[in-house]
């Protein structure tokens, strides 16, 4: 049987303990043993940006990291954004701006606007562009992504 | 129609919340069962016999249930044209065909069991180019092609490699050009591209005792995968169920059925066992459906006044090793061949060529995107002969009311002319922009029509559910990937029974609840599956009258309905709440009057024929959707670079049912154009894909998209619902050819082929230094 090992974390606010498998990525243990279906897998090789996550604030490619790394971490997940049924104000805009089509791409395209917002809250469209160019939207609402991420700076 | 109070306005997506919450259910974050997983063992050459497979090891591999091969199950599949098995027989036609599928408890286990599967080929010659296998001593892929069941409308010649040849003979080719006084010849290509939704392709299926297969799938139809497992594995369609769910993106490779009967024998040796396959990015690149190559030869004979005369295109389409749907592309690539021209004279011969390349199949624009480059690109050629305005010479030549199409049929609502000028006025046609720094600029504009590519009777339907509480339910068999059919239809629902969109419900297709959809491709949902809600809409409203007129002892003819209640024109006291109605209505004495309201609708085109089978002549469309692109590029010399400065984008929608998801969807189709003219190419290495990855294989992300102008243009189609027409593949179609245009404009050199690399682009004005 494959190796595991316990970790403890927090995941949207709660904490946490369970055995990671070794060698099974945080794609697969956000999705298979935390039931948080909503982050995505496009590519599982770290090039289209569906499975970002934020790790203690900063936005990674869950399927480039080892689930066991999120030992003694803080997870936020696109399940994390919404309090008591409330959006946060960077879906809302996306809701507003209709910035997907298919919808496959946006929790990760939303988890990486989240962290460009912390860091910049008032990002322009290059800084935008710079800050999402690793989350490929084939659908193309690249244009509605920018307006939404500048609509909910400005709020 | 300005009394409109829904359609034609913006409301949010009814997938909104669930999209931006992670809520949303995409196939694979479904709990179905007690699953297995499975794997496919694939071709390492591209043509050859299989001499031997060895799967002993596999089969004792720890995990493994299960082990498949072609042999166990050569049961025969396609949409148009029979041709393909699920795993190949006796011979692998393309690098990567699956030849073995292997189910076990771990998606490792599968995967490791794959790995001792041994195979053994003797490897046959390929034919990787069509314009090769064409030819009369070519190799032959299919050797059967005169034994395949075939829809009756496609013309393949069996001996040989070609699936379909398509005919267009309208006119007097030959005096057409007689009338011309100059004539242009030129050779095109397009390569092969790959749709490369995030979402890659999915499918389970589970075999319950009593016989029940229940399929879930990111198909784009699940009727269409029913109907075509039905005849497949011969099962009545009542005991084949076909789930759907959000798709991640279609664009077509979901389009008819693909993995969802590899399955099927596994499951039914573990009844009660989910058997599910989740295809890898490199399994989504090389074994789903690529864009079909094209190679073209395009002759026009025009007068000097720009007056198109006369137009030959022979049209050579590498169509893969499987064209079970690529024959249809080559057929409406065929009947649309002066692209959005009015030409009297035109021969056309459209031929899909199997090859060793991986299998083609529909991508948005169904062949448009490829044909109407060459079409584009020539007027432009023709413009510049004659030293007329490009613009001047598509007003001059483009389709108007009352024009014929290359098949002869005779377009209505049309307005080509203002969709140009939109775009021309907008990136400033006409005046020229220097560059700066040494860089050159140029504009382009370019042209666009589609129609559905489908059957002639190709059906819709559709359910409306009213509930005890005037609320509804729609229900219907299209698909959502993204396009907004579910917002959309709502909206046509609410329009038609005065029942706000927030009071309807409705949800993607399950095939044992949900009415007949043919597919959901070819930008046809709007207008059929909407017009089937449109009438089950009705249908609901007249029950709901003749209920009320019974209630109240009113005449039908003398009452009103505001979507709350239905009250007598003569006095508005007179009256029942939309509940009364509803709930198993019943009088003032108890006695019941009529159970719940469930209005039904379907559609069927009434409009389309069969086309002539010598000249190609007859109506192919539903409805013809009008476009056109503008682009203003600039160039640096030094590397070869495109940016692109302005890029405006028209659409003729008819009626945008919601303005901003038609606005939405114009941008996503003009960036999908965006990224093939300037990035995207499959290639191969002796039928080999060598670019299966998003590092190799790049689409357009941020960086790449610049501001787009968009332009909905509205004139209405008369028969589609409250005018409306489809828009999701058009606004791709022309970006390719006003890009290449614009870069021909600042360069002085000609593009016949896209997309337009730096490299490309450097050496053609090397070359013309
Ligand atoms: S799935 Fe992680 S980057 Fe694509
Ligand atoms: S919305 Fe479909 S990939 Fe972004």
């Amino acid at each position: 049987m494959s190796d595991k090992i316990k970790i403890k974390f927090t995941v949207n606010g709660d904490s946490e303990e369970r055995e990671a498998v070794v060698g099974e990525t945080l794609l697969k243990f956000i999705r298979d043993e935390l039931n948080l279906t909503g982050t995505k897998s496009g590519c599982e090789i770290g090039e289209c940006g569906a499975c970002t996550v934020l790790l203690d604030g900063k936005p990674v490619n869950s399927c480039l990291v080892l689930a066991v790394e999120l030992d003694g971490k803080e997870l936020l997940t696109i399940e994390g954004l919404s309090k008591n049924g409330e959006l946060d104000r960077l879906q809302q805009a996306f809701i507003d701006h209709a910035a997907f089509q298919c919808g496959y791409c946006t929790p990760g395209m939303i988890m990486a606007a989240r962290s460009l917002l912390e860091r910049n809250p008032n990002p322009n469209d290059s800084e935008i562009n710079k800050a999402l160019s690793g989350n490929l939207c084939r659908c193309g609402a690249y244009q509605e992504i920018r307006d939404a991420v500048k609509d909910s700076a400005s709020k | 129609m300005s009394d409109l109070k829904t359609v034609g306005t913006t409301v949010p997506r009814k997938d909104a919340m669930e999209k931006v919450t992670g809520a949303a259910e995409f196939i694979e974050d479904r709990y179905m069962g007690p699953m297995l997983y499975a794997k496919m063992k694939k071709s390492t050459v591209a043509h050859g016999k299989i001499v031997r497979i060895d799967t002993d090891k596999a089969e004792k591999h720890p995990g493994v249930k299960a082990v498949l091969t072609g042999k166990d199950y050569p049961n025969m599949i396609g949409l148009y044209l029979i041709d393909r098995t699920f795993l190949a027989v006796d011979k692998v036609r393309f690098w990567g065909e699956p030849v073995a599928v292997v189910a076990a408890t771990s998606e490792k286990a599968a995967a490791e069991a794959v790995e001792l599967i041994e195979v053994e080929y003797e490897e046959l010659p390929g034919v990787f180019d069509p314009r090769e296998g064409i030819k009369p001593d070519a190799p032959i892929i299919h050797e059967n092609l005169g034994n395949y069941e075939i829809v009756p409308i496609f013309y393949p010649k069996p001996g040989t490699n070609i699936a379909n040849h398509f005919k267009i003979r309208k006119g007097d080719i030959e005096e057409g050009f007689d009338q011309a006084d100059h004539v242009l010849e030129k050779e095109y290509y397009v390569p092969q591209m790959q749709h490369v939704p995030i979402e890659t392709h999915k499918a389970a299926v589970q075999w319950s005792p009593d016989g029940k297969l229940t399929v879930w799938s990111t198909a784009q139809s699940p009727n269409v995968v029913r109907q075509l497992l039905a005849k497949s594995l011969d099962i009545p369609m009542h005991k084949i169920r076909v789930i759907s769910s959000y798709i991640g993106g279609g664009f077509g490779c979901k389009a008819g059925a693909s993995i969802e009967g590899l399955l099927v024998p596994i499951a039914q040796k573990y009844p009660g066992h989910i058997i599910r396959i989740v295809f890898d990015r490199e399994e989504d690149m090389q074994g789903t459906f690529t864009r079909q190559a094209l190679f073209s030869k395009l002759r026009t004979g025009f007068t000097k006044d720009g007056r198109i005369t006369a137009l030959q295109y022979e049209m050579i389409w590498d169509g893969g090793a499987y064209t079970e749907y690529g024959v249809n592309i080559v057929r409406a690539a065929g009947y649309s061949s002066t692209g959005a021209y009015d030409i009297p004279n035109v021969k056309t011969d459209s031929y899909c060529v199997y090859t060793n390349n991986s299998i083609g199949g529909p991508v948005r624009g169904f062949g448009m995107c490829e044909m109407q480059w060459g079409i584009e690109r020539q007027i432009e050629e023709v413009a510049k002969h004659l030293n007329m305005d490009p613009l001047e010479v598509r007003l001059k030549n483009g389709m108007k009311r009352g024009s014929t199409t290359a098949s002869g049929q005779v377009v209505h609502d049309v307005d080509y002319e203002k969709c140009l000028k939109l775009v021309a006025d907008k990136i400033g046609w006409g005046k020229q922009e220097s560059g700066k720094d040494g860089k050159l600029r140029g504009k382009g504009i370019a042209g666009l029509v589609k129609c559905p590519a489908q059957p002639s009777n190709a059906a819709s339907s559709a359910i409306i559910r009213i509930n005890e509480d005037g609320t509804a339910h729609v229900m219907v068999g299209a698909t959502e990937m993204g396009q907004g059919m579910l917002t959309a239809i709502s909206q046509i629902a609410s329009e038609a029974l005065h029942i706000p969109v927030d009071k309807i419900d409705i949800k993607v297709p399950d095939t044992d609840f949900t009415p007949y959809e043919w597919q959901s491709v070819g930008s046809r949902i709007t207008y059929t599956c909407g017009t089937s809600v449109k009438r089950a809409a009705e249908d609901a409203l007249g029950q709901i009258y003749c209920i009320a007129a019974n209630l109240l002892e009113v005449p039908q003819e003398d009452l009103s309905y505001d979507g709350k209640k239905v009250y007598s024109n003569k006095d508005p006291n007179i009256k029942a709440t939309i509940r009364e109605i509803a709930d198993s209505c019943k009088k003032c004495t108890g006695e019941g009057i009529a159970g719940p309201i469930i209005g039904r609708g379907s559609f069927v085109p009434t409009n389309m024929t069969n086309l002539d089978p010598e000249t190609g002549q007859g109506n192919p469309g539903l409805f013809y959707c009008f476009g056109a692109t503008g682009v203003e590029v600039e160039i640096d010399p030094e590397t070869g670079v495109v940016e692109i400065l302005q890029l405006a984008s028209s659409i003729d929608a008819g009626k945008a049912i919601n303005p901003q998801l038609a606005t939405v969807q114009l941008h996503g189709g003009t960036i999908m154009g965006l990224s093939t003219a300037l990035y995207e190419e499959v290639r191969f290495d002796k039928g080999i894909m060598l670019n299966r990855n998003f590092t190799d294989y790049k689409i357009a992300t941020f960086d790449n998209v610049p501001h787009i102008d968009s332009f909905i243009v509205e004139t209405p189609e008369t028969n589609g619902p409250y005018g409306a027409r489809g828009i999701g593949e058009q606004p791709m179609i022309g970006v390719a050819p006003a890009i290449a245009n614009a870069v021909s404009d600042a360069l002085g050199v000609e593009f016949n082929s896209f997309p337009l690399t730096p490299e490309k682009v450097w050496r053609a004005l090397k070359d013309k230094k």
